[in-house]
């Protein structure tokens, strides 16, 4: 579980975030969604600490992280895993290198063990056998997926996935959008995914939090967010196609 | 220890990267630089009281202190400085330097030191392989153009020699590595934005270096040569 009190962040005199607080649940994915440039990604780099909030504090399982010293930091750091939004693979080493790369710099495990362990969660995300290809030869979609190998690897307790599906076809965002409900389910992770898309939110938004200029407006659950009564979410939800035509059949 | 050989490995691929990137441009242009300060001095000498081996001994300086360090300064800022920066930058705004501190790495001195330190290995060793091909190549045109006898360009090339020429020379590849490196680095370290900004980055990166090598070329000069 992931606690989130009161984050605020300022750029240079810029309000980007104000007041934002939340709950993240293990076991099920947790979305922060909200329209682009009204700060997600923002707020999924403080609660990381990529970024430093100027006000406010995260807390991984009740240890506060933002205030945390240097051990608890290392310590807190080494359950996160990441997946980026263009994936960012290191483009200087290939598939099984990428994937290895946090077993290599966080733990001690003997070669074979880090192989086999390496081995184990390219099979998990449907890459076996995809070990020597370079970023570059591997399309989108694989390219995530080896992003959620990488991410997983070294057994994270947390998951962070910033907009996970961000120009994929829209099966293939679904398939990662599963991917990830099944490994946070398989192994009681605490996953946040960013996302705008309405897909992800119907196919996987047990708990949702809605941002809008940098506040949130609304948390709930994919099945209340068609009638939350807050206009912000509704332009937001009602901007896809699918649901406007959804709600005026209704 | 463990670090150390993270470290060492790190140091090594760049040295690797760093030497097939720009031996063959740095061998080229020293080759003909030597050559054609050969034939230029040749030109400029007319009279008959100079000795031909004068010409020799020319190229031997301006090669040792000057041509080698410097210019192949700006063309190793314009090789390696502007891929260092071009590979930090992409790095930055693909997020790959995100990835790396959320694992809890100090990006900055994972990436940035290695080069660093590879380049201080690599420039100096580029400048000395540098100098020798100057000078063979300045051998190749006065011996072909049969501007000087092959006895005359060899006791040119030892007349009058002071090695603390050599040892100027070094300290400047020492100083100018450095500066590229670090330099390069940190344009591409900092990008914001995205491709535009690399390129941006990668070009801001050779003028700055250019900038830095040549004043400090001239303070290193006013230091250590003027009496
Ligand atoms: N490092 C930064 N410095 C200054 N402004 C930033 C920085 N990162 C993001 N911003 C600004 O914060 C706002 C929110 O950005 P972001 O969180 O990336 O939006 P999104 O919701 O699309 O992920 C944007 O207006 C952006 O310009
Ligand atoms: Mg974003």
């Amino acid at each position: 579980m992931i606690e989130v009190e009161n984050i605020g962040k300022t750029f240079d005199d810029k309000e980007i975030l104000l007041g934002i607080s939340g709950t993240f649940h293990a076991g099920m994915p947790n979305l922060i969604i909200g329209s682009s440039g009204t700060g997600k990604s923002v707020l999924l780099k403080c609660i990381v600490g990529l970024l430093e909030p100027n006000e406010g504090l995260v807390k991984y399982d009740g240890r506060d992280f933002t205030h945390a010293d240097r051990d608890l930091k290392t310590e807190i750091r080494r359950e996160i895993g990441m997946l980026f939004q263009g994936s960012a693979l290191f483009d200087s080493k290939n598939v099984e290198q990428n994937v290895m790369f946090p077993l290599d710099v966080l733990t001690k495990m003997p070669k074979d063990e880090k192989l086999d362990r390496v081995n184990f969660c390219l099979q998990r995300v449907g890459l076996e056998n995809t070990n020597h290809l370079m970023p570059s030869e591997i399309s989108g979609g694989m390219q995530k997926r080896v992003g959620i190998a990488r991410a997983i690897v070294n057994s994270s307790k947390y998951l962070f996935c910033d907009e996970p599906n961000s120009g994929l076809d829209p099966q293939t965002a679904i398939l990662i959008d599963d991917l990830i409900l099944e490994i946070t389910q398989e192994y009681n992770m605490t996953t946040v995914v960013v996302t705008h898309d309405m897909n992800s939110v119907m196919g996987i938004g047990e708990n949702i939090i809605f941002l809008s200029k940098g506040r949130k407006l609304w948390e709930g659950t994919n099945n209340e967010i068609t009638h939350s009564g807050v206009k912000e979410l509704d332009d937001f939800v009602f901007a896809n196609k699918v649901m406007s035509r959804l709600k005026n059949a209704l | 220890m463990e670090t150390f050989r993270t470290y060492s490995k790190l140091v090594i691929e760049e040295c690797i990267q760093i030497g097939i990137g720009s031996i063959f441009l740095v061998g080229l242009v020293a080759t003909f630089m030597g050559a054609v300060t050969t034939l230029q001095t040749a030109f400029n000498l007319v009279s008959p009281f100079i000795p031909d081996y004068i010409i020799a001994t020319v190229v031997r300086d301006m090669t040792v202190l000057e041509l080698a360090p410097t210019i192949i300064g700006v063309i190793y800022a314009g090789k390696v400085g502007s891929s260092m920066a071009g590979g930090l930058g992409t790095m930055r705004i693909t997020e790959q330097i995100d990835a790396l501190e959320v694992m809890g790495i100090n990006s900055a001195s994972y990436l940035v030191l290695p080069k660093v330190i590879a380049s201080l290995l690599m420039y100096p060793m580029l400048v000395i392989i540098a100098g020798f091909l100057s000078i063979l190549g300045g051998y190749l045109a006065g011996v072909f153009s049969e501007i000087l006898t092959p006895f005359d360009y060899k006791y040119g090339i030892q007349y009058l020699f002071n090695p603390y020429m050599v040892k100027f020379g070094i300290l400047k590849s020492y100083v100018f590595a450095f500066l590229i490196a670090s330099i390069s680095s940190f344009r591409g370290y900092y990008t914001t934005g995205g491709a535009l900004e690399v390129g941006k980055a990668s070009t801001r990166a050779v003028t700055d270096s250019v900038i830095a090598v040549l004043i400090a070329d001239y303070l290193l000069a006013e230091m250590f040569l003027t009496k």
